[in-house]
């Protein structure tokens, strides 16, 4: 049976690796490259490289990047950030992406989902999404989380599916970065709702985290950044717990 | 030297900078020239059987890949490249293969209950017969698997299975031809070894 996955997060800003702290047996914390590679030797099953560059420099230098960690770092790899069309995935299908990450760009144009799945196929278009409870109602916000789109989530992750999504982000705008666990009711909400993938994202502050969002079977992966960055989980040793707790996993 | 064949159906980045990590010589080519002075061959391939079967057609690369595997000559197909090895697909409609191995290509949604199509993710090997391209990789270890359709009626060539609601074939094999259902250019180490032993046999 298929594992359960972990997936780091990087979020890379004019080619360096923002958040990057003091790894041990890291020369540069803050070169993608370098990070890409300690976390695959700790066993992540996936990475997700996300540009969070504005300029056209930046962007240059996020493939240039990208290229350098595909040819050393041998697991699939998903980028976002900045993709709006299919020249975005072009660009960096090309550097050796595995997977595509849309985001603002598909809410604000929806039809570069399909197009993008009928060019490279369902399993390389991945809709990330972020959602936050409004009136009681899963809302998708654009722009970081800054701005109500007004759209329904639910209504969204099955567009995104019916539209050849291969995969969902959820992040939970309403649990990010308080580090008390993902978000599992707004999960469970969606995931009920698809049969594609659902990697989820925001909460996560420790392992026990991990093993709280498998039991609760809503989702196929958990995606989390700084408490990876920052060491408070260490991968491997996460992946020892989940498994000795019965959960499938890649050692 | 291994030639990668390019005939248009994939993205072979990951491959050939796997090869390049591996410091085996390799050579993304459409050439058949090329192809025929190769050691060995890999055959990608990610998209539509149909599609695929076509452009290797097209291209002559069907014939010669035959012919170079009558002559002994060691091909590893992945992935869709794997699936061309086959008979036959019936991925929309009906498709001929290379026919190198016995065994057609079936949709997998068809055959299981409860789990999710494609088949993407990491998944165990159970070995159903040992060859020697399990040396350094294979029982028990992890690879990454996307695909949608899978081999069946191929017992005279299977070698390993990945369980998924059924037994997915995942790696086969007779003489000189083998193929791989996961990608090893995106299974990390044990992906890499197996590559590697592919170059060495």
């Amino acid at each position: 049976m298929i594992t359960k996955r972990i997936i780091p997060c990087l979020d890379v800003r004019d080619g360096r690796v923002v958040k990057g702290v003091n790894f041990e047996g890291i020369k540069d914390v803050a070169s993608p490259v370098d990070m890409a590679k300690f976390y695959n030797e700790s066993g992540a099953d996936e990475l997700v490289f996300y540009d969070i560059t504005a300029s056209h420099e930046g962007r240059q230098l996020f493939t240039d990047i990208l290229k350098q960690a595909a040819s050393e770092v041998f697991i699939p790899l998903t980028v976002g950030g900045g993709i709006n069309s299919l020249d975005d995935f072009d660009r960096v299908l090309k550097c050796g992406a595995d997977k595509v990450s849309v985001n603002s760009g598909a809410i604000k144009n929806p039809d570069l989902i399909g197009k993008a799945a009928k060019k490279y196929g369902d399993q390389c278009v991945v809709l990330s999404m972020d959602v936050k409870r409004v009136d009681g109602q899963f809302r998708v916000f654009q722009n970081g989380g800054r701005i109500d789109t007004g759209i329904d989530a639910l209504e969204w992750a099955q567009f995104g599916q019916k539209n050849g999504a291969g995969e969902l982000v959820v992040n939970s705008i309403d649990t990010d970065g308080v580090k008390n666990g993902f978000d599992i009711e707004m999960l469970k909400a969606i995931s009920d709702l698809v049969t594609i993938p659902v990697i989820a994202s925001g909460g996560a502050g420790k392992k026990e985290d991990f093993l709280d969002l498998f039991n609760a079977d809503v989702a196929d992966a958990g995606l989390a950044a700084s408490i990876f960055h920052f060491r408070q989980v260490n991968i491997k040793e996460l992946k020892l717990y989940l498994r000795e707790n019965n959960i499938e996993m890649r050692i | 030297m291994i030639a990668i064949i390019d005939y248009g159906c994939g993205n072979l980045f990951s491959l050939s900078r796997s090869l390049q990590f591996l410091e085996i010589d390799s050579k993304i080519t459409g050439s058949a020239d090329e192809i025929k002075k190769a050691d060995k061959i890999i055959l990608p391939g990610v998209g539509a059987f149909g599609d695929a079967a076509d452009k290797l057609n097209a291209a002559g690369h069907a014939d010669l890949l035959k012919e170079l595997a009558k002559d002994g000559r060691y091909i590893l197909g992945i992935c869709l490249g794997m699936q061309l090895l086959f008979e036959k697909s019936f991925e929309y409609g009906e498709h001929n293969g290379l026919g190198l191995l016995e065994g057609g290509i079936f949709p997998l949604g068809e055959d299981i209950s409860g789990l999710k199509v494609p088949h993407m993710g990491w998944n165990k090997l159970d070995i159903v017969r040992n060859d020697p391209i399990f040396a350094s990789a294979g029982k028990n270890d992890y690879f990454y698997f996307v695909h949608s359709f899978y081999a069946k009626n191929c017992e005279n060539c299977l070698l390993a299975t990945a369980e998924y609601g059924v037994d997915v074939p995942a790696v086969v094999g007779k003489g000189n031809v083998y193929g791989t259902q996961f990608h090893p250019e995106k299974s990390g180490e044990k992906g890499l070894a197996l590559l590697k032993t592919f170059a060495e046999l």
